[in-house]
């Protein structure tokens, strides 16, 4: 595996994507709906901030009036797009020399904004204060530039997961994202710009200034400047990077002749920095030279925050300011020293989003009127950059930011999103099953999987807009874009944090929602819901005609058989693409004789013969056969049973997932049909609640709000997560509080070939946490 | 191989340095007491003023003990650092006749040529400042001389001893800090010494202590700044150095090393930083091509930093009120030097005065977090970067009081960069 990777990193270190060079028009989307601006300027960079609306096509679901006989069409619901704003946060860096020109398109683009004032924070901010005044006719007010980093901080730590991450130089992944806290209080962040501050924060709006050094980085890079004649902070990192400290620095072993043994300090150790050019006689390389300083200021910058986390008991240490910004070079030898005087026991966490701190903070305080902290927010992966840096030693020149412009866009979700009430620790709970940053291997099959699924992709979008003539032009940007997005990914898997199916999944409706492809699917699914509800009395007759015990082997089998029907994996679209009529029966077929390759069915039937539970939340999956067909009549049982149930279905449309608005006509008709639905709906014992996600996998960690009040409120005992990207890319070994049961389908032959099992293989996951199963046994037991 | 008055009576010597044809050192009748009666009985009266606390039978015993285990003469400690080497050598002045009589040339020669001279070679220097007189060591009086010259120039002196023929005086050289270990096998194969390596800071605990014990009184070893923050009436003042502990000792060499201490015997390296005195003279002979530390501190007296450095006022227009930074803190090291027209109009002093400042400020942060974590309110600074540094006393003892709002005290030793040296010469002594 190890070779894999370095195979592959090599290669890609060639064809590296050196820069993101956008036409204007991609640079300030939606600048026609801009509402409210911040501008952070830096000593090289500017980061500009705004709040813009999107309008946007969304699929919309209706369902016929049924009482009024003449239904326009047999079909069971109407598909309508409509027209939707919602809100996004658009933010954009680029080299100060470009400000002018910047705040010319600005103007000129500016149509609607009834905003007065620029918020604006910065070192560079009154510099530029009369030019922005001039050139926007906007008042700039400045904001502290402390507050705003926090408070900017806090806000990306809160809204993105993977925002964190250690780095590793020579790791298989240089960075390893860390899971984001719920509670991400209390906190060090170390800003390293021309000075270091180091600022103690406690929760949103309590942050103290702790301390600092006026040794950071306009020390290496004013130092750096008189020793090398090298006058670019980039270019002194070069030289650094290229540099043998040695040279320069007296070690240890310099002094010693070898190690200090009694004191545990390795001859390699510096002793003295730059305690070998104390001569008058002899010259240094400036890439020694500036080697040596920039271990000493990072080593020294390193133990003073040891020092002050030490001295506040705080173990979380975050580093940014434009000494750190994603320069690889000194992101590792910060990290090499906090290693070192900490002996490990504090990591040094950086920021992805880093650069654009101070711009977040600026916006939110000029934002506070709409309290932007009330909502959940999502990095919208179309239209952000990601994070650009890789192999800089080797090429630290290809990241030269000269006329690039990158972008980070983040989408007000429309919900705000919470942890799952009955996740077993949810600061130790990580979603994905398989991180693609760290399995090289994996990656490549993944991503070359998407790759290849991207012609039946586009063909399916275009054909779910017949009607519009430039839906084919669409398409094809729809395309461009994913396809550049996975060429990124290739040589940059940690562009957006830690990669995984899900978030390739995510990124892939991010961009055909970008390209106005709000549901593709919606047709396919409208279709096959109309024939799977046409089979359903018959479905559930045939389970009637069972014994209680053959029954249940029947629902379940039934829940899988349901799973097949899966559009989201290739080895099943195939088929369903080349022979419509593929059945439900057929399916069934198809899957594995017990024993399963993941089997604890003999568990689950065990505790159906005990207590019912009190209550069953259903994470559900596909539209038609799978909802109607596989998860109705189990829905059915449980109710049955006494169990309450909460279906837990997409906000927005993923794939042929089966979405809020589509399920809850169905249940309607499924309830016209079955008074057993029917009286769970109307007792309040069946009830649908949105998941929040748009994502074909789930995230237990962020979900709607609503449903985390229902799930508390109804005591629920039970949970059941259903499918291949809910039960086996994600949340596979989530530990969960309470009882839960994964389904799953195993529809893709590597996947498959990886767990063990071959195509077709059945993971049916029972699990009972360890406290509860002594409480059951302690029930059972005759006292 | 009587080459010495005073017979060697130690059981500590090693049998390869004495390869004595007399017998070994035997207990009941110590050689030493025969030849020397008068001096005994004398030697009380002539001793330094701070053993005089001691009562005489307690004194007499300890000369009697002294007596067994004294070490032939010359007596030596080292400290070879990476930048200076330190001696100390103590001039015997109680030498009777017959002792100098018997003195073998060698030994005469060399106390000759330390004693009557203040430099030697190009680059050695006796501090005769420092001089201790009238001390007595190990029932011996005399005088404590103080020499420093480059490590660099440690082949000439190894060529010195073995001119000299120092190895024919059998002696033990005790020397720590990591010359010793480094050229050990040079002292060996050059000059055919033999060294008797000890740990630096053992050494330099032991040293800081001993020569705090026997000077303070006389004209006070340790000092602090008065009015730190006031530099118009910032004065010298005398400290007693009385139950000392805990104590925060901070050892500004070449590189940096924190140690509490607790106890003689018991200390912790707490921490050390490689931004010492090495950077300052490193970063100085670089930025403005001098090539000594009387140099580049003459040019640090004659500088300006804050030409230099980017004060927070040069950000915020004044104080940073909301963090509680002056304005005329420093708020970047260097930091004007990021522009090409300031890098322009700066000289050599101010580059050499930032540079002094920087390094001092943060040996004195980081010196202040170790104290706080410690939970230690005294700090003694010592080594050589001291050395006729008023400049960086002054700073460390206006950091420590003004960010530690009066809590922290800054402390400083006359013989500022030798205690490593003395502590060494102390375990030839007394070995511990």
């Amino acid at each position: 595996m190890a070779e894999f990777s370095r195979v592959d990193s090599s290669s890609s270190s060639h064809t590296m994507d050196k820069s993101i060079t956008l036409p204007p028009d991609e640079i300030f989307r939606n600048l026609e709906n801009a509402k409210r601006f911040a501008i952070d300027i830096g000593g090289s960079l500017t980061k500009l901030a705004y709040y813009s609306t999107v309008q946007h096509k969304v699929a919309k679901v209706r369902s016929f009036d049924h009482s009024a006989k003449e239904a326009p069409s047999d079909k069971l619901y109407e598909i309508s797009v409509q027209e939707e704003v919602t809100a996004r946060l658009h933010f954009i860096k680029f080299e100060n020399a470009y400000i002018e020109t910047c705040l010319d398109f600005i103007k000129d683009h500016l149509v609607n904004t009834e905003t007065k004032v620029i918020k604006a924070t910065g070192g560079g901010a009154h510099k530029f204060k009369e030019l922005i005044e001039r050139k926007l006719g906007l008042k700039v007010d400045k904001e502290d530039e402390m507050t705003c980093l926090i408070k900017g901080c806090n806000f990306v730590l809160r809204n993105i997961p993977h925002e964190a991450f250690v780095y590793a130089k020579h790791a298989d992944s240089e960075f390893r994202f860390q899971t984001t806290h719920p509670d991400i209080f209390p906190y060090l962040l170390v800003n390293i710009g021309s000075g270091v501050s180091i600022v103690k924060v406690e929760s949103e709006d309590k942050f103290e200034r702790i301390g600092g050094s006026s040794i950071g980085g306009g020390t290496f890079w004013g130092l750096g400047a008189l020793l090398t004649k090298t006058k670019r902070f980039d270019e002194l990192l070069q030289l650094a990077s290229k540099g043998q400290h040695t040279s320069v620095d007296m070690l240890v072993k310099d002094i010693y002749g070898g190690s200090y043994g009694s004191l545990g300090l390795t001859g390699d150790l510096i002793a003295s920095s730059f305690g070998k050019s104390a001569t008058a006689d002899k010259e240094f390389s400036k890439e020694d030279m500036a080697k040596s300083l920039l271990h000493m200021i990072s080593n020294d910058i390193g133990q003073l925050a040891c020092l002050y986390a030490k001295l506040h008991n705080l173990s979380r240490v975050y580093f940014g300011g434009f000494f750190i910004r994603g320069h690889p070079v000194t992101m590792h030898t910060i990290t090499y020293s906090i290693n070192f005087f900490t002996k490990g026991e504090v990591q040094a966490l950086f920021l992805r989003h880093e650069g654009y701190l101070g711009a977040i903070g600026a916006f939110l305080k000029g934002a506070e009127e709409d309290n932007p902290n009330q909502y959940s927010w999502g990095e919208n992966y179309a239209g952000s950059s990601g994070l650009m840096s890789v192999s800089p030693d080797m090429y630290p020149m290809q990241r030269a930011r000269s006329g690039t412009f990158d972008m980070l866009e983040m989408d007000r979700l429309e919900r705000q999103l919470v942890n799952l009430p009955l996740l077993q620790d949810a600061s130790s709970y990580i979603p994905d099953t398989v991180d693609l940053t760290e399995d090289a291997q994996a990656r490549e099959y993944w991503l070359y999987c998407f790759e290849e699924a991207l012609d039946g992709v586009v063909k399916r979008a275009v054909a779910s807009q017949p009607d519009m003539p430039e839906a084919a032009e669409r398409a094809e940007k729809f395309r461009q874009k994913y396809r550049h997005k996975l060429q990124t990914l290739r040589h940059q898997p940690f562009a957006y944090g830690s990669l995984t199916v899900r978030s390739l999944l995510d990124t892939r409706e991010h961009c055909l929602n970008e390209f106005n492809f709000p549901d593709p699917y919606s047709k396919i699914k409208q279709r096959e819901n109309d024939i799977a509800l046409k089979y359903y009395q018959k479905a559930v007759k045939s389970m009637e005609k069972l014994s209680w015990e053959e029954r249940q082997f029947a629902l379940v089998r039934g829940v899988l058989a349901g799973n097949v029907f899966d559009w989201g994996a290739k080895a099943v679209s195939d088929v369903l693409e080349s022979d419509p009529e593929f059945g439900f029966e057929e399916a069934k077929h198809q899957l594995e004789e017990r024993p399963w390759l993941v089997d604890s069915y003999d568990q689950w039937l065990e505790r159906l013969k005990g207590p019912p539970h009190k209550c069953a939340l259903f994470f559900v999956d596909n539209s038609g056969v799978d909802i109607i067909l596989g998860v109705m009549p189990f829905v059915r049982e449980l109710l049955s049973r006494g169990t309450e149930v909460v279906l837990a279905s997409n906000s927005g449309p993923a794939l042929n997932d089966v979405t809020n608005g589509e399920l809850q006509i169905l249940t309607e008709r499924i309830a016209a049909m079955d008074p057993v639905i029917q009286d769970g709906l109307k007792e309040d014992r069946l009830t649908l609640v949105q998941s929040g996600s748009s994502s074909p996998c789930l995230d237990l960690s962020r979900l709607d709000k609503v449903l985390a009040m229902v799930v508390r409120e109804r005591q629920t005992d039970l949970v059941i997560i259903e499918g291949m990207g809910r039960a086996i890319h994600t949340n596979y070994y989530a530990m969960l509080s309470c009882e839960s049961l994964k389904m799953a389908v195993i529809k893709n032959s590597w996947l498959a070939d990886r767990l063990g099992g071959k195509l077709f293989s059945v993971v049916f996951k029972y699990e009972v946490p360890a406290d509860k199963a002594d409480e059951d046994s302690a029930l059972l037991t005759p006292s | 191989m009587a080459f010495n008055g005073h017979q060697p009576d130690d059981d500590t010597t090693d049998e390869d340095e004495t390869p004595s044809k007399q017998p070994r050192s035997n207990k009941e009748m110590p050689g030493g007491i025969r030849n020397e009666p008068n001096n005994e009985a004398a030697a009380p009266a002539g001793r330094a003023t701070s053993e005089r606390r001691t009562s005489n039978s307690t004194t007499r015993h300890r000369i009697d003990s002294f007596r067994k285990t004294r070490p032939p003469f010359p007596w030596f400690g080292m400290d070879i650092g990476g930048t200076l080497v330190k001696l100390v050598y103590f001039e015997p002045k109680d030498i009777t006749a017959e002792e100098e009589q018997e003195e073998v040339e060698n030994l005469k020669s060399i106390r000759r040529y330390l004693t009557s001279n203040t430099a030697y070679g190009k680059t050695g220097i006796r501090d005769v400042h420092l001089e201790l007189q009238d001390l007595t060591l190990c029932g011996r009086s005399g005088n404590l001389h103080f020499i420093r010259f480059p490590t660099h120039d440690l082949p000439a002196f190894l060529q010195m001893g073995r001119n000299k023929h120092f190895s024919s005086l059998h002696t033990t050289l005790c020397a720590t800090g990591g010359g010793a270990y480094k050229f050990e096998s040079d002292f060996r194969t050059m000059a055919d010494l033999q060294l008797h390596k000890l740990d630096e800071l053992d050494c330099l605990i032991r040293g800081v202590l001993y020569i705090d014990s026997v000077v303070s009184s006389v004209s006070s070893e340790c000092y602090y700044f008065e009015n730190p923050t006031d530099p118009d009436h910032c004065v010298q003042r005398p400290y007693t150095l009385e139950n000392p502990y805990p104590l925060l000792l901070v050892n500004i060499g070449s590189g940096v090393s924190i140690l509490a201490v607790y106890s003689e015997n018991n200390y912790k390296r707490v921490t050390g930083t490689s931004l010492g005195g090495g950077t300052f003279l490193g970063l100085c002979c670089l930025l403005t091509g001098c090539s000594t530390f009387e140099e580049a501190l003459e040019m640090a007296s004659q500088g300006e930093s804050t030409r230099v450095d980017k004060l927070v006022r040069d950000i915020y227009g004044g104080d940073y009120e909301r963090f509680g930074l002056p304005g005329w803190a420093v708020a970047s090291s260097f930091g004007n030097m990021m522009s090409k027209e300031k890098r322009d109009s700066v000289s050599k002093e101010d580059l050499a005065r930032a540079t002094l400042v920087t390094i001092t400020n943060n040996i004195g942060s980081i010196t202040r977090m170790c104290a706080l974590n410690e939970n230690i309110e005294r700090v003694v600074f010592v080594g050589n970067f001291l050395r006729v540094n008023t400049l960086s006393m002054k700073l460390l003892a206006y950091a420590m009081d003004y960010w530690s709002k009066g809590q922290l005290k800054a402390l400083f030793m006359r013989h500022e960069g030798y205690f490593g040296a003395v502590g060494a010469l102390l375990e030839l002594l007394h070995p511990s």
